[in-house]
């Protein structure tokens, strides 16, 4: 067996590209991260990737209309969307009076596609019914979650008291 | 053609949200309120009506188990919330293991598969809020850690002889040093802001200390440092906030006919403790005719005290003597959720994050549709 007598440092003797590297400081901060500047400039890495990160997210488009889509009966594809979404969409889209079909597909599984098939009636148009959707959908949010925190909160008290 | 009629009654309404459960079948199984499927009513999608039919009601709520009801909403909606708490929510996992040394009879890749899965704990702030993902870079490009994506632990033990112990001592826990390493044995390494953050009370650490990592004899040694990132389960289930989250419909039974005596006591042994509770005719039953009961007050009669304990075995429906007294049935927009988290957030916390996570979603696509239709 090698001998140990080494091991106690080897946190410190980790090779930098390996280390978690805190980005620069801003001056609200100054204070909690002044004992780390040293370790931190080592690394000289300057750039501050935040909004880069978030900005690309927003970029990728992830819904199409399919080829051979009327205004009225339309098919689209969403990317990295599942069952998750596509039923519970599916279900507040068919609650729309003016749809006249809705159905939601995952055409393969090992393709991170889902499909939504919106026919409506005359008078509105299958993008409508669909951004409709999606709408009602964060409203139904808003109320599961007014309801479960005040339920959550009754309940907690009759806990307590 | 049926004749016109006033709406529904409130016992149609009812019975139309009943999953009826037969002793080989089911029927009814699907949602029927949607526009156009009854004439003349109105099912459109109505915020206010459904926020006057919603309801939640909380059976116990612990950090570790929560259990609650959602009433009044479709399945589509109830699963989605099911799938995102499982696969949608972020938490913070071991993801690499740096082995400098592994000379236990583990081998590395099996050691670090077992430390990815150990559930960890940390300031929700931080955990919440401060840490983001982190993407791995392509091969020959400057790694981008930093305190904000990526936290550092080291587990350095080394197992040796125990002096103190005692000649005839035959437990290996005693008679070395470290010859369990547990949870507990890993450090964390704050860096940058992470100390502000992850301090005292708040920092990372194993949610359940004793989780044992490996088992060692004198003169080997486990010497690693590891990075943790944030995930989520439908990239790997170390990264799966749950370890469990499901639901069941609320159980329906319905007594028809009365049940009495020696049945009544048979009837209640088909069902799990508690569901069924046995009560005696009362003279006013006994006297009214057409009831089943004249003539058999003070007699055991079955009613039904607890469907929600129930689990549907249908029992009771292989009994002659039960034929035609008992409906089975579930509501099928009555969803008994329950919710045990694995530690990173407490329960309740991670429902409420499933239903944000799901109008996120939403929003998103709400302006990649604005975006496509122009």
């Amino acid at each position: 067996m090698a001998p140990r007598s080494t091991r106690k440092k080897a946190v410190e003797e980790a090779p930098m590209e390996e280390e978690p590297t805190s980005h620069q400081p801003t001056a609200e901060d100054e204070d909690a991260s002044m004992a780390d500047a040293d370790v931190d400039q080592e690394d000289g890495e300057e750039a501050n990737p935040e909004d880069e990160e978030e900005e690309e997210d927003e970029e990728v488009q992830r819904v199409r209309i399919l080829p051979g889509s009327t205004p009225t009966a339309a098919s689209f594809e969403f990317l990295e969307e599942g069952h998750t979404l596509g039923n519970a969409l599916r279900y507040i889209v068919m609650q729309n009076p003016d749809v006249e079909f809705c159905a939601y597909a995952i055409p393969h599984p090992s393709e991170a596609k889902m499909n939504v098939r919106i026919q409506t009636y005359e008078g509105t148009t299958a993008i409508q019914a669909l951004e409709k959707g999606l709408r009602d959908l964060q409203e139904l949010c808003d109320v599961v979650t007014d309801k479960f925190t005040v339920a959550r909160d009754e309940f907690s008290n009759r806990m307590a008291a | 053609m049926a004749p016109s009629r006033a709406g529904p009654t409130a016992e149609e309404l009812d019975q139309r949200k009943i999953v009826g459960i037969n002793p080989e079948t089911v029927t009814d199984t699907t949602n029927t309120d949607f526009p156009g499927h009854y004439p003349g009513e109105d099912h459109s999608w109505d915020l206010e009506r459904f926020r006057n039919g919603f309801q939640i009601e909380f059976h116990h709520n612990d950090p570790f188990d929560a259990s609650f009801s959602l009433i009044g909403v479709d399945a589509s909606i109830a699963n989605a919330f099911r799938r995102i708490l499982i696969a949608d929510i972020p938490t913070l996992a071991i993801e690499s293991v740096f082995i400098t040394d592994n000379t236990s009879v583990i081998q590395d890749e099996v050691l670090a598969h077992r430390l990815g899965l150990i559930p960890f704990k940390g300031n929700q702030d931080g955990l919440k809020n401060f840490l983001r993902f982190w993407k791995k870079p392509e091969p020959g490009v400057e790694p981008t850690l930093y305190d904000f994506n990526t936290v550092m632990l080291s587990l350095n033990v080394e197992c040796t002889h125990n002096p103190k112990a005692s000649e005839d001592e035959e437990d290996p826990t005693k008679l070395y040093n470290h010859a369990h390493v547990y949870a507990k044995d890993i450090q964390f390494h704050p860096v940058g802001r992470q100390k502000k953050y992850f301090s005292g009370e708040g920092a990372i650490a194993p949610v359940h200390p004793d989780i044992l990592i490996a088992k060692m004899r004198p003169g080997q040694a486990i010497e690693l440092t590891m990075h943790m990132h944030k995930g989520v389960g439908s990239d790997h289930a170390k990264f799966s906030p749950v370890a469990t989250a499901s639901y069941r419909l609320m159980p329906t039974i319905t007594i028809t006919q009365p049940i009495l005596g020696k049945d009544a006591e048979k009837f209640a042994k088909c069902f799990p403790k508690g569901v069924i509770g046995l009560e005696k005719v009362s003279r006013k039953e006994a006297a009214q005719k057409g009831s089943g009961y004249e003539g058999h007050e003070g007699e055991l009669k079955a009613v039904v005290k607890d469907p929600m304990r129930d689990t549907v075995s249908r029992e009771c429906l292989r009994h002659a003597e039960f034929q035609g007294k008992v409906r089975l049935g579930r509501r099928r927009d009555h969803f008994i959720f329950s919710i045990e988290s694995t530690g990173q957030w407490n329960s309740d916390d991670l429902f409420l994050e499933s239903v944000v996570k799901l109008k996120e979603k939403c929003a998103k696509l709400e302006k990649q549709v604005i975006n496509m239709a122009r």
